[in-house]
């Protein structure tokens, strides 16, 4: 059985699709075979962040109707061993998702994959309750900012109780805070929330933070998801994000001011 | 700087905690509306319906609120009456 994990956040440019990309991908390079669903039905993008825009020939919707196999649907990631891609489809209306589709394919995928990664749409209409309903586990995406945080507490009674393990009395979805575009010079000028503020505000254990990064920009300009960067702290910090997802210790990294050298203060730098 | 200035830079809290403690109060206050049974607002329905059996009232002059403590829980009903216009 798989296990599926749902990105979410309930506003949008948070950094979901980017999360989705970054986290798969670094699943798939620990070895383990995961696929990533498009949930955003008629805004399709995680085929562009994933640099596959131009292989995509059937979609999520395609194999809900029958209307193509799930393996003429996948698309296999060129840079990345065990790693797929199910597109969004980019014409049809959000109805086309329907719970008995998305559970059918979501079995189907539990027979080979191992992660499931589902890329929430935003808002909480459909394709986002879809999106979520069958999760084991949410990374519910936040920046650190007050429509973001509220929203994520919004999604967060959502997964508590529309979701398919909460209907049925199952065990409660693991839940866990992803903080992006964190800017730790701006927290300690007091223009920005703290990881310590929307951790205590939000009361759900913190899985990582990623700094704001022009690496993410590039790496989305490129189609190579950031976590590919290594170079990169944002690339960086999604690495441990995935590895504490995985159950390992990792301690928090960029989280504090850079310390300016002597010369560089004194140059005023 | 002038000394006012500075009693004044002191007692301007930043606007990061400003954002907190606004999203706290939301936030809790979103988080009780969404724990209160879902009866809860049929039941405001009916409730309505009986007092309008006897006085003309409009649904935002009920208010019914349901709050829980440590052992029990305390169902506020407040009605508004209209003013009397003999």
């Amino acid at each position: 059985m798989a296990k599926i994990i749902v990105v979410t956040s309930g506003k949008g440019g948070v950094g979901k699709t980017t999360s989705s990309a970054a986290i798969g991908t670094g699943l798939a390079l620990k070895g383990h075979k995961t696929v990533i669903i498009d949930f955003d039905v008629g805004l399709r993008n995680l085929d562009l962040i994933m640099g596959c825009e131009r292989r995509v020939v059937y979609d999520f919707v395609n194999v809900i109707n029958k209307e193509a196999t799930l393996s003429q649907a996948l698309i296999k990631d060129k840079r990345t061993k065990d790693l797929f891609l199910l597109p969004a489809s980019q014409t049809r209306d959000k109805d086309a998702l329907t719970t008995e589709g998305v559970e059918a394919v979501l079995n189907e995928l539990s027979k080979d994959f191992e992660y499931i990664v589902c890329d929430s749409p935003a808002g909480i209409e459909k394709g986002a309750q879809m999106a979520l309903y069958f999760a084991d586990v949410a990374i519910v995406t936040t920046n650190p900012e007050v429509s973001s945080v509220r929203d994520s507490d919004r999604i967060l009674g959502i997964l508590q109780s529309k979701s398919r393990r909460a209907e049925q009395g199952l065990p409660p979805i693991e839940e866990h805070l992803l903080v992006t575009r964190y800017n730790p010079d701006r927290v300690s000028e007091g223009e920005m929330l703290s990881v310590a503020d929307v951790e205590e505000i939000l009361a759900i254990p913190l899985l990582g933070v990623i700094p704001e990064s022009e690496a993410v920009l590039k790496a989305s300009n490129q189609g190579a998801p950031v976590i590919l960067d290594v170079q990169a702290e944002a690339g960086q910090a999604y690495s441990d994000a995935v590895d504490r997802l995985l159950g390992e210790e990792r301690p928090l990294r960029f989280t504090d001011i850079q310390k300016k050298g002597f010369f560089k203060r004194l140059l005023g730098g | 700087m002038g000394i006012f200035d500075y009693f004044k830079s002191k007692s301007e809290p930043s606007s990061a905690s400003v954002a907190k403690d606004r999203l706290q109060i939301i936030v809790a206050h979103e988080r009780s509306r969404r724990t209160q049974p879902d009866y809860l607002e049929q039941m405001q329905q009916e409730i309505i319906a009986v007092i309008r059996k006897y006085v003309q009232v409009d649904n935002e002059h009920v208010q019914i609120q349901l709050e829980d403590t440590d052992d029990c829980s305390v169902l506020e009903l407040n009605v508004t009456l209209p003013e009397k216009n003999d």
